[in-house]
């Protein structure tokens, strides 16, 4: 059964704005990416990349899943950070919480360090937000209208028989 | 390319993601099936038809030997609909017995699903380990398949020695899901398929 969607309201979106812009602005970092853990982009902030965010989300949150099953036959229950450190960009990838992925891409201008310990403090507020998120999701989610209506199927399967096809 | 959002909520669906900051629906789509059966041919082939603005790049974590190690990924974009840009992420999962962890991690967030079985006799046992694998995957993540778009492909019907549709729909299908047959290589059946199971995604969605 597929639910009704659950909604962040202006006073959540903002509050995690102003911690990805504080995030991006304390450690120097040049793109925040918040990244659903099935591999779809929620949010990003910062430079904009120059590579394909679609198939790079859906590859951070492969890498995460791939790391938890690493983590599990080492005894662990999760891995909840990963470094990836390249000559001149790396990335940190942090669990906020089940659903949700933090990246941060940086280069030489900051350090691991700094970056780490910047997103330790977003992460945390971050997870804070998404529980009351989801709370409210638990009690609210029927009141939620989804823009899938019939209206909106009948064009899509329009859409569908014209661009997939030989 | 992403922008800097200045709009107010986004939202995710229990299964598919809809985000209302950057007025985007995204659903999962997975090719699932025993090994060499055809699921990345059946995604190569959409990637090498639609149109290049219908397209993303397509992902391919592949052995040396273009066995399929983790997964295909191939985004396709329908473009805005009532003000909605609504995309269909392809995933394939790789078929053999010894990545039963990969599947299983694929399957997370799925919107729907297309089995490609091997119509060749040969695969016959493979194709019911696989479906049986299939529903023992998606109980780890709390879905069972009568409650998703699912449908089937019997593939490699150009192939002699194929085991006949019926006895395919007897062992596979006796709940009676949509099914195809395909020859994933000329691509015969290959959009017939994505058609179907992309529509079935929607209406569940609505």
């Amino acid at each position: 059964m597929v639910r009704a969607n659950w909604s962040i309201f202006e006073e959540d979106y903002w509050a995690i704005h102003s911690i990805l812009t504080e995030l991006l602005k304390n450690s120097n970092a040049q793109t925040v990416l918040l990244i659903d853990r099935t591999g779809q982009l929620i949010s990003s902030l910062g430079t904009p990349p120059e590579f394909d965010v679609t198939s790079f989300a859906s590859l951070c949150a492969a890498d995460f899943e791939a790391n938890t099953q690493l983590a599990r036959l080492i005894g662990e229950r999760d891995f909840s950070t990963l470094y990836h450190q390249g000559t001149d960009e790396s990335m940190y990838l942090s669990r906020i919480d089940g659903r949700t992925i933090l990246a941060v891409l940086f280069n030489r201008h900051t350090t691991l360090g700094l970056v780490r310990l910047r997103v330790k403090r977003a992460n945390d507020q971050l997870a804070a937000i998404m529980a009351r998120l989801f709370e409210k999701v638990e009690y609210q989610h029927e009141e939620f209208t989804t823009p899938v209506d019939q209206e909106f199927t009948v064009r899509a399967e329009t859409e569908i028989d014209k661009l997939f096809r030989d | 390319m992403p922008k800097r959002k200045s709009t107010n909520s986004f939202a995710i669906d229990a299964v598919s993601l809809i985000n209302y900051s950057t007025r985007e629906i995204n659903c999962k789509l997975v090719y699932y099936g025993p090994g060499l059966g055809g699921k990345t041919t059946n995604v190569q082939y959409v990637y090498n038809r639609v149109s290049p603005e219908t397209k993303g790049r397509l992902v391919s974590l592949a052995t040396e030997m273009d066995r399929t190690l983790f997964f295909d990924f191939l985004p396709l974009d329908l473009g805005a609909i009532k003000g909605f840009r609504t995309r269909f992420h392809l995933y394939t999962v790789p078929g053999q017995v010894y990545y039963d962890a990969s599947r299983r991690l694929i399957l997370r967030g799925v919107d729907g699903i297309v089995f490609v079985a091997d119509s060749l006799i040969s695969r016959f046992e493979a194709n019911v380990e696989s479906l049986y694998n299939l529903h023992e995957n998606l109980a780890e993540h709390d879905l069972k398949l009568e409650n998703l778009p699912f449908i089937l492909q019997y593939n490699k019907r150009d192939l002699r020695d194929v085991i006949p549709v019926a006895d395919l729909q007897d062992e596979l299908n006796p709940q009676g899901y949509p099914a195809f047959e395909a020859i994933a290589t000329q691509g015969v059946g290959v959009f017939d398929t994505l058609k179907c199971v992309s529509k079935l995604i929607l209406r569940k969605l609505s």
